[in-house]
């Protein structure tokens, strides 16, 4: 590709810099300096996930001018990802995605440093991400969207106003898509949105072990219920072809008993692996509406999704049609609903003598309080087995014996407040 | 960001809230969820929980004793389990025992839509337990896993019900020997 001067000296941004200088109806700030737009160089955004999406974004933020990128994702390249994630080549199969991508979009967008993670976004901390201004999503994974959701909302703290990290969270499913914005704490949350996800599509256990009809029944039954019968190899492993094949196998016989036709070893990596099939526009079209919000929230340009409009829905099943709506904040929220408030305890008070005083203070009036910590019981009422197990912690006390400590987060339920959960962070007198 | 921080600060002044201290040991949402439905429960005579570990309230087992139907004598126990995704997954529920039951198979999987096509993450871990005592009350033939036990229940209601009654003494059907569960009443 030939060079010219505005792809790499500072001309380059010239139009973004007009579209951020210009007063317009929607540009909030009138008298837009130079060194106002030299301020975004200075924003560090993290990426999660360098997959059909994650490519996309990198590219378009680094060619909005975001200079301090993190990327992190798991994964290494599979020969299959390369129709669309077009920042892998054939050379680069089996090796970290977040490395590969972050190297070419660095070589390409000169001036652009992209720091690559290796990994789960279960191995960094706090502090982590506490270092970055917005954190972009582009992930497959439920799970994974909730986790830096909760640590997000977590991490919230009044005495910091730099602990509120904005949250763009793309998704697309074929040539379905979606962008939402959250501010964590002020706006619906993703645990607010569960019920919005639609559940992965099942078929009944009965229907897979006596009336198959269809394809991906025998193959299911094949997955779900032959395998677990005849254990052919001790863990079933989905990339693995021999296994693949054995379930094909399997499933062929079961689909010829039944007089079903359309069992093939694609379909049947198909429906193990729950692939759906991932269309590169799509990609295209949320990562560009993402960072359109990263670029407007950065820059202050114009308004961006989030406060009245959170949820953007892109839908190319049949011509084009996108609608942004308002989303509400759960009230009961296990997440964002109740957030921890400071709770000062004595140390060497006992756990009884805690829950007596819920009984006692004013906007609490709990009589039968149950509480947990992370990962400890601490006494629950209910159900009976587990009251006995825990009426011993009763008597202990809450530092030296139950280990409980400044910063460790207690949550309290009562059967008398079904929609409530009351959840403390403690620190000690 | 300045803007969005002064709301911020509106806000939390509103709820008259202070700050909040240190930043360790948070809670998970499945953890959360859970503590919320254990508290819910109701169990009733006919059903207890066992914790291996309090501590670990997403693993427990769930014991069943029927006071009434064909199973009426039985005891019969279910581990649940909950990973980090519930309650958008449904919770994984296996009978321990090897049982004679047109919705449950010999590896102890359980034919209940909201364990799996009907799961809503507004539903709880007490519609779960409601549906498991059902199934043992009223045994459906019309949704088989085990097919034999289904078309005995089918066929005649007098043969399937002798069939429980052998199989839960830890006799076998069909050359298929199945798990005494008979527990002897104090």
């Amino acid at each position: 590709m030939a060079t010219t001067a505005a792809s790499t000296g500072p001309s380059r941004w010239q139009y973004l810099d007009k579209i951020r200088r210009n007063p317009g109806p929607f540009n909030q700030d009138s008298d837009v300096g130079d060194e106002a737009l030299a301020a975004q160089d200075k924003a560090k955004i993290l990426v999660i996930g360098a997959g059909g999406l994650g490519c996309e974004i990198l590219k378009d933020l680094a060619l909005s001018r975001f200079k301090d990128i993190h990327v992190i994702d798991m994964d290494t390249i599979d020969i299959s990802n390369l129709n669309r994630q077009f920042l892998f080549r054939q050379d680069d199969v089996g090796k970290f995605k977040a490395e590969v991508a972050a190297a070419f979009v660095e070589k390409r967008v000169k001036g652009t440093k992209i720091t690559a993670h290796n990994g789960r976004i279960q191995d960094f901390n706090e502090d982590f991400y506490m270092q970055f201004q917005i954190v972009v999503c582009g992930l497959d994974s439920i799970e994974a969207r909730r986790w830096i959701n909760a640590m997000l909302v977590n991490m919230v703290d009044m005495e910091d106003q730099d602990s509120l990290k904005p949250l763009i969270d793309g998704g697309t499913e074929g040539f379905k898509g979606q962008t939402r914005v959250i501010f964590p704490t002020l706006t619906p949350c993703i645990e607010c949105q569960l019920d919005l996800y639609t559940p992965r599509a099942a078929v009944p256990l009965c229907t897979l072990a006596t009336i198959p009809r269809q394809p991906e029944h025998c193959i299911e039954w094949a997955h779900i219920i032959a395998w677990e019968e005849q254990k052919p190899f001790p863990n079933l492993d989905k990339d693995d072809p021999e296994h693949i094949t054995w379930l094909y196998q399997k499933a062929s016989a079961r689909a010829q008993e039944f007089g079903i036709s359309g069992v093939t070893y694609s379909l049947t990596q198909g429906v193990v692996k729950n692939i759906i099939p991932a269309i590169a526009s799509t990609n295209a079209i949320i990562a560009a509406s993402c960072c359109n919000e990263a670029l407007k929230i950065a820059t202050t340009a114009a308004p961006a999704l989030g406060f009245e409009e959170s949820y953007m829905m892109y839908s190319g099943d049949d011509s084009i049609y996108t609608s942004t709506f308002k989303y509400d904040k759960k009230p009961d929220c296990t997440v964002c609903g109740e957030v921890a408030k400071p709770l000062q305890v004595d140390p060497k008070m006992t756990l009884k003598e805690l829950l007596d005083s819920f009984a006692l203070k004013a906007d609490l009036q709990l009589k039968k309080p149950s509480i947990r910590a992370e990962g400890k019981t601490l006494y629950m009422q209910f159900p009976p087995s587990i009251e006995e197990q825990t009426r011993p912690n009763l008597e202990k006390t809450l530092q030296q014996d139950l280990g409980l400590d400044v910063g460790h987060e207690v949550v309290v339920t009562d059967p008398a407040f079904p929609t409530l959960t009351f959840r403390f962070i403690l620190s000690f007198v | 960001m300045l803007k969005i921080w002064s709301m911020k600060k509106e806000q939390q002044k509103a709820e008259n809230a202070e700050g909040a201290g240190g930043k360790k040991k948070k809670i998970t949402a499945a953890q959360l969820r859970v503590q919320k439905d254990l508290s819910e429960l109701s169990l009733g005579s006919t059903m207890r929980t066992i914790f291996a570990d309090a501590d670990d309230i997403l693993n427990f087992v769930l014991e069943i004793k029927p006071d009434e139907g064909v199973y009426h004598g039985g005891l019969f126990t279910f581990t649940f389990n909950m990973d980090q995704n519930y309650p958008h997954e449904p919770p994984k529920v296996r009978c321990q025992q090897k049982i004679y039951h047109p919705n449950i198979d010999l590896e102890g999987k359980v034919c209940l839509n909201i364990l799996r096509e009907d799961w809503k993450p507004v539903l709880n871990l007490n519609a779960v337990i409601v549906g498991l005592q059902f199934l043992f009350l009223e045994p459906n033939a019309s949704d088989p896993l085990n097919k034999e036990a289904a078309e005995d229940l089918r066929s005649s209601r007098e043969n399937f019900r002798r069939n429980v009654r052998t199989s839960m003494t830890g006799g076998s059907i069909r050359g298929t020997s199945y798990d005494r569960v008979m527990f002897n009443r104090a």
